[in-house]
């Protein structure tokens, strides 16, 4: 099995790559956890005007009515109004597609942007909904019963890690 | 030992009937979700999809405005449908009993009950009778508990003092006939708080207050020194039967909180009223409205610890 991109140089490489599409009403929104890692980085990189949102999509979910609410919801923080705005949607593996819808939806909540665009760290197959990403930092092949995870360690390096599918 | 009533075999929240007995990390995990939640109400839009499809059963046997409200609003943030019964002026007047009122709205398809009633305990037997797919929230059950009052309680004391590991709180008044205190009390021992008084004259003191690990006070003075949070029970009128107070003017003077009393409390002590106050009696206008009391957030925060514990207890299979 081939080594898995190193996160942080896939990071440099997307910030890179969206520079182009940054424009007076660009604005980033992280999905928590590794979504907003990435945009973390990638919001720094580009030196965005407005500060950096982030959204936790546990109220959102459409798997609430069997697993319940994730246990430890963060609180959605959008530090800037979305109307009329050229959103940059950040997350770091695209599967199914399902986190995203969620995403879009909540922040509908909040405003009607004037546009948004799928950023990811990575994507891998297995899409479940008529979704994909604008910039993908790398596609990745992943085994079955694996997926593919983003970590952070004790210093703030972010790496890809593939582990056993729970 | 039997499991305890509220929680499903995985330790998670079935019921919300009392804060006894709840874990400490399950307290601590019902304040992060109210937090998330706050972020909601705080939006332009203050709703989310969760509990769309359920419907929610506001049953109260007994008056209320401020809690069933603040539910009714919880649960429409949610997406749920709301319909509220004031079961004491239908059914049972004519003679229901309480477990046939709940049968009958089981059979129009409920997922949630609210249920306040005026007799301790109404809650867990509706509890043990519902289907596996209906959860039941206590919203105050005689003299018992009160167990969302004391959550948002909890919430608001942890929202202006960030941490129970230092806190002197104190409980004033009538904590004989308050479900609020009680659950209130038992919460703040969960959670850490090292000094809980209660303050009131001997006859509105329960007389095994001290087993439930309070101090307890006869005199303001002794009792809300150096307090950080001040928790004004109202005076319960229509569920004291004989003499336990000389007179409502008699208790104000003794342990109505006035800005001189509260003067005793730290500078920077919060002020707090379940509601509905009597002004004048257990507390001053000029402290209900001062700038130590968080009454009126308590009722806003309300709102986000509700909608907490109803998508806690109805998420799963």
């Amino acid at each position: 099995m081939a080594a898995l991109p190193d996160a942080e140089a896939l990071c440099a490489q997307l910030a890179l790559e969206l520079r182009a599409r940054i424009g007076p009403a660009s604005a980033m929104v992280g999905i928590h956890t590794g979504g907003a890692w990435v945009a973390a980085r990638l919001h720094a990189a580009l030196g965005l005007a407005q500060p950096l949102g982030l959204l936790d999509i546990a109220f959102y979910r459409d798997d609430y009515d069997r697993k319940g609410l994730a246990r430890d919801p963060k609180r959605s923080k959008i530090p800037f109004d979305v109307a009329g705005k050229d959103l940059l949607l950040v997350d770091d593996v695209l599967y199914t597609g399902r986190t995203v819808r969620a995403a879009v939806n909540e922040l509908f909540d909040y405003g009607r942007p004037a546009s948004i665009a799928l950023v990811v760290l990575a994507e891998r197959d297995g899409r479940q909904l008529p979704i994909c990403a604008q910039h993908a930092g790398a596609r990745i092949d992943v085994p079955a019963g694996m997926r593919l995870r983003l970590k952070r360690d004790d210093r703030g390096k972010l790496s890809l890690e593939l582990e056993r599918a729970a | 030992m039997p499991r305890n009533p509220q929680l499903n075999a995985n330790g998670e929240l079935q019921h919300l009937l009392s804060i006894e007995g709840l874990p400490r990390a399950l307290l601590v995990q019902i304040l992060d979700t109210a937090e998330s939640f706050a972020g909601v109400t705080e939006r332009d839009i203050k709703k989310v999809p969760l509990l769309r499809g359920k419907s929610v059963f506001n049953l109260f046997f007994e008056g209320s405005t401020r809690t069933r409200t603040t539910f009714e609003i919880a649960a429409k943030r949610l997406s749920a449908d709301v319909i509220n019964l004031n079961v004491a002026a239908s059914s049972t007047a004519k003679g229901e009993s309480l477990l046939d009122t709940v049968a009958n709205l089981s059979a129009m398809q409920a997922d949630i009950f609210v249920v306040r009633h005026g007799s301790s305990g109404a809650p867990y037997l509706v509890a043990q009778h519902v289907k596996p797919h209906e959860h039941v929230i206590n919203a105050g059950d005689g003299r018992h508990a009160h167990p969302t009052q004391g959550l948002l309680d909890l919430y608001t004391i942890r929202h202006y003092k960030k941490d129970f590991s230092r806190l002197t709180v104190a409980v004033v008044g009538d904590v004989l006939h308050s479900r609020v205190a009680r659950s209130l009390i038992h919460g703040l021992t969960t959670l850490g708080a090292p000094e809980v008084r209660v303050i009131g004259p001997q006859t509105l003191i329960p007389a095994g207050a001290a087993a439930l690990g309070v101090r307890v006070c006869h005199s303001m003075n002794e009792g809300l020194k150096d307090a950080d949070v001040v928790v004004m029970l109202r005076l319960q009128n229509e569920r004291m039967s004989g003499a336990l107070l000389p007179s409502a003017q008699e208790f104000n003077k003794q342990y109505g909180l006035s800005a001189e009393k509260l003067a005793l409390a730290r500078p920077d002590a919060i002020v707090m009223h379940p509601g509905p106050m009597n002004r004048g009696v257990e507390i001053d206008s000029n402290v209900a409205d001062g700038p130590h009391s968080v009454i009126l957030p308590q009722v806003t925060f309300g709102i986000a610890v509700r909608m907490a514990v109803m998508s806690m207890v109805a998420g799963g299979g």
